[in-house]
């Protein structure tokens, strides 16, 4: 970690007269593993690390970055990053964030366990997770593709302005994929586990979970176009809390892309939604010390009771909304500036497991995956619309599976027809928890 | 990038312990964007990544590692880690015989984007912004995107391929969001070609802008999409990701290998309907998917894939046909140096009918009209697919009638292949970006105007 905080701090002190400059310095290590039919299909390990430096210059801003710390590639990004800037149009909220005072949590997101793995464990627990699948079922013909994966990486940011934070996380994970056929019908499904470390991961559930969610759909049929209560699977609600944490964004309020603009203190959803985001929750895979300018992580209330209490916001937001950083910068990595987003969204759970659930509903769709998601939600008009699978509800209990059918509504009216959470929240190496979620009013497509 | 003389050492070095084949993959790439939004020039980025990736295949696994460091000695560890899988050890040294190199350069026409001052990459975006905020009162907000990369690859491998090219791409976006007593609509328009530069001499900007804004802007009065299963017309050029989604994926030949396309087994068998000729052409003329050479450093091609409806071949890289003996169609291609070349498409298109579009919507009853579709998604074990419209009108009584709010639709690709029963001579490609396996790579998708006899509709009102 020190080595990087002294590149970063190497770049940021190169500052000309009025510049502002901030380093982050990214470096991870990683494996993969992907065995198919008792063998390893692929193995590849790498290292890899890169930088990223922003110059605010007379409120513009420039960026260029470097895959690697090479001493001419760094220079190259500087001397780009400072061009870059003389291009921007002047804008007054445009500057590097100081140090706020806010102290840091301590997180133990980093396992040094995991270095300790040789790769030819990695590769037996990928076979292992590959041979319990295939066993697990009669029905299930093959295995797609079972693999195994860890990262581990560390991050640096230095500005000249003051701020100086350095962060390492740790993870590992199995996943795997299986294909089940019954009289010439094919079904496809998948499971996975995700610990800091080997020793978290639980490779039953990771190959009972894909045997489940494949041979479940075994003679699904097109169902009935219409309007039902939906009950969505906890992987999908982490979707689905995803979609609209971007609504919740104060860049996007900002700027005119918010459904939620203007609504604070407003009932946007039912009283039973209540959801938070708090990165230094440490069962969060999105849990980080601090955000990506370098300010110390805290908790947000974004809804409560479903009323509207804040939106996220970085430095520049925060400074253009009038308001302080609630420490939500994000970057996708050291080739991107960071903007704003969620990491450990969490909504309150209630009381009752998924079967209790099911018992509740009277007609009703399971919906265990959703597809299109990118193409089908508008997260600016709000409109809805995914393709999905998963089970009838009938009376009270699981019935026929369904396939090939979409459901619809609007993010706007879904919030509000919440009925119930579950108690089954699973976090999900997302930026949000996932819970099993009862809505109703949703039209459902099929024939 | 790398002598001839260090490029055997290494791979001699990464067979040295038993393995049939290895592989170095060299990429020196220099990419710059520009963002404009809220009525500002946001951000300038500029970007420079160098490396190889060093793949070694040692019988059913391919051993893989990436470096940034390109001298000798980083390239000589990179083929270390990559050999490691190969578990016992091997018969000590190999020779390896690289062909004449096979170089390509840029041609003189092209105007590399390090040669074109930054200033006029803003003023693209500046002008689409002025004119997508001039088209209507109710445009709220606008942003416009420009992007391009300039790389340079080197490919070599055990079977004495060495070949080198120069790739350069453009690509420009904007996004317009409409408001009014409905809410927000959007609307999104891009061209992206490989071409430098020179591409704006072609590319019609202020079309672009007025066609996104006018999209939001319609939208806004659009009612709600039907739910249920009705014919669809999908206008030329605006769906070819349908047939990139619903068969070409499915055609892939790591799906067939596995067991998980439900085109396996298939070819010399009729798989769509007669008027489907299906082509997947990394050739064609400066579209997004084109290159000379593939990512394996072989030359692209133009195969066709489906004939009057019977499937002729499916997609190949180098790996997968090996192991069937055959030769490679050109589709081998990866992200970056960082990541393993897989089989992928490059510009996919539908070969066009005869018919006139107009015919085909004055034939049509009653259905929905796509002008625009967005992404998609398939699921090839199944066939099963989504994708969603982002512009689309009722059909009624033959006629264009009322704009649609935005609806995914959803269909089994065999099936809907078998349902084309009308197909149009109004043929045209669009840009866009494919997702495999965590990995994207830019493909063009193609066709012409087709009618699909039934597709499901994911709206909210009642067909």
């Amino acid at each position: 970690m020190d080595d990087l905080e002294i590149v970063a701090e190497k770049i940021a002190s190169q500052a000309k007269p009025g510049e502002e400059i901030e380093a982050f310095v990214a470096w991870d290590e990683e494996t993969s593993i992907r065995v198919y039919n008792g063998a390893i299909e692929q193995l590849s390990k790498s290292q890899s690390s890169g930088v990223g430096i922003r110059i605010v210059n007379n409120h513009r801003q420039g960026f260029a970055w470097a895959g690697t710390l090479d001493p001419s590639s760094i220079d190259f990004a500087l001397a780009e990053a400072r061009d870059n800037a003389s291009f921007a149009t002047e804008d007054e909220y445009l500057g590097l964030g100081v140090p706020d005072n806010i102290a840091p949590k301590t997180l133990d997101l980093w396992r040094d366990e995991l270095s300790s793995h040789t790769t030819e464990e990695k590769v037996s627990l990928a076979l292992e997770l590959e041979a319990t699948l295939k066993n697990s079922d009669k029905r299930i013909k093959s295995v797609e593709s079972a693999n195994y994966g860890d990262a581990s990486s560390i991050a640096a940011v230095v500005t000249n302005t003051g701020m100086r934070a350095s962060y390492r996380q740790t993870f590992s994970f199995i996943t795997a994929h299986a294909i089940a056929v019954e009289n010439e019908e094919t079904q496809t499904g998948g499971g996975y586990s995700v610990g800091r470390t080997i020793s978290e991961l639980e490779l039953n559930k990771a190959a009972s979970d894909a045997s489940m969610r494949a041979t479940r759909l075994l003679g699904a049929s097109k169902p009935t176009s219409a309007r039902m209560t939906v009950l969505f699977d906890p992987q999908v609600t982490t979707t689905l809390l995803g979609i609209i944490s971007g609504t919740l964004s104060g860049e996007a309020v900002i700027k005119g892309r918010s459904l939620f603009a203007g609504r604070l203190n407003e009932q946007v959803a039912s009283q039973i939604v209540s959801l938070v985001d708090d990165p230094t929750n440490p069962s969060a895979f999105g849990a980080s010390v601090y955000d990506a300018e370098g300010y110390a992580s805290r908790a947000n209330n974004l809804i409560v009771e479903g009323v509207l209490q804040g939106f996220l916001y970085d430095t520049y937001s925060a400074k253009r909304a009038g308001l302080i950083t609630t420490a939500s910068a994000v970057r996708g990595g050291f080739s991107s500036t960071p903007g704003v987003g969620a990491r450990a969204l969490y909504l309150t759970p209630g009381t009752k497991s998924q079967s209790e659930l099911i018992t509740s509903i009277d007609n009703g769709v399971l919906v265990q995956s959703i597809s299109g998601v990118h193409s089908g939600v508008n997260p600016i008009s709000g409109d809805f619309s995914v393709g999905a699978e998963g089970l009838l509800i009938r009376s009270g209990r699981l019935a026929q599976p369904v396939k090939e059918f979409t459901i619809a509504s609007s993010l706007q009216r879904m919030l509000q027809e919440v009925v119930a959470v579950g108690n089954d929240v699973d976090w999900i190496p997302s930026v949000a928890a996932g819970v099993s979620l009862v809505v109703e009013g949703i039209s459902v497509s099929g024939v | 990038m790398i002598s001839q003389e260090i490029v055997q050492k290494v791979l001699a070095s990464a067979v040295s312990r038993g393995g049939e084949f290895a592989e170095i993959f060299v990429e020196d790439k220099k990419s710059s964007s520009a963002a404009f939004d809220d009525g500002k020039v946001e951000e300038l980025t500029s970007g420079v990544s160098i490396g190889a990736g060093i793949r070694v295949i040692v019988g059913e696994t391919t051993g893989f590692a990436h470096t940034a460091d390109l001298s000798e000695a980083g390239l000589l560890s990179a083929a270390e880690a990559a050999r490691s899988v190969a578990m016992v050890s091997g018969s000590g040294t190999k020779a390896v015989a690289l062909s004449a190199p096979n170089e390509h350069t840029l041609s003189g026409d092209i105007l590399v984007p390090s040669q074109v001052g930054k200033k006029s990459k803003i003023e693209l975006l500046e002008y689409m912004n002025q004119i997508a905020r001039s088209t209507s009162g109710s445009i709220k907000q606008v942003s416009a995107g420009y992007g391009d990369s300039y790389r340079r690859i080197l490919v070599a491998n055990t079977d004495g391929v060495f070949a080198t090219d120069e790739q350069v791409r453009t690509r420009i976006a904007v996004s317009v969001v409409a408001f009014g007593d409905t809410g927000m609509q959007t609307g999104y328009e891009t061209a992206a070609f490989t071409m430098g530069f020179e591409m704006f001499e072609d590319v019609n900007i202020e079309e672009l802008a007025t066609l996104a804004a006018e999209r939001a802007v319609r939208k806004l009065s659009a009612r709600p999409a039907p739910s249920g299963t009705l014919p669809v017309v999908l206008q030329g050029g605006s769906g070819g990701i349908l047939f990139h989604e619903a068969c070409g994926h499915g055609l892939e030949a790591d799906h067939i290998i596995k067991d998980s396309s439900v085109y396996k087994g298939k070819v010399g068998e009729l798989v769509a309907s007669p008027l489907i000729t299906l082509v997947d052409d990394g050739t064609v003329s400066k579209q997004w998917g084109t290159a000379l050479i593939d990512d394996e450093g072989r030359p692209s091609q133009r195969n066709v894939l489906i004939e009057n409806g019977v499937l002729t071949d499916y997609m190949w890289d180098g790996l997968r046909a090996k192991k069937l003996n055959r030769a490679s169609t050109g589709n081998g291609r990866r992200q970056s140096y960082q990541h393993l070349p897989m089989v992928r498409m490059t510009n996919t298109y539908l070969v066009e009918g005869k018919e006139r579009p107009d015919t085909i919507i004055e034939n049509t009853k009653h259905g929905v009209y796509v002008a625009r579709l967005g992404g998609g998604q398939v699921n090839t074990a199944t066939g099963d697919f989504v994708f969603g419209m982002t512009e689309a009108y009722l059909i009624e009584n033959g006629e264009i009638t009322e704009p649609l709010r935005d609806a995914n639709l959803i269909g089994n690709g065999p099936e809907v292949l078998k349902n084309i029963d009308a197909v149009a001579n109004d043929f045209s490609i669009t840009p866009g970006t494919c997702g495999k396996d965590g990995q994207s790579v830019p493909v063009g998708c193609g066709q012409a105007t087709v009618r699909i006899t039934g597709v499901t509709i994911g709206g909210t009102a009642n067909g």
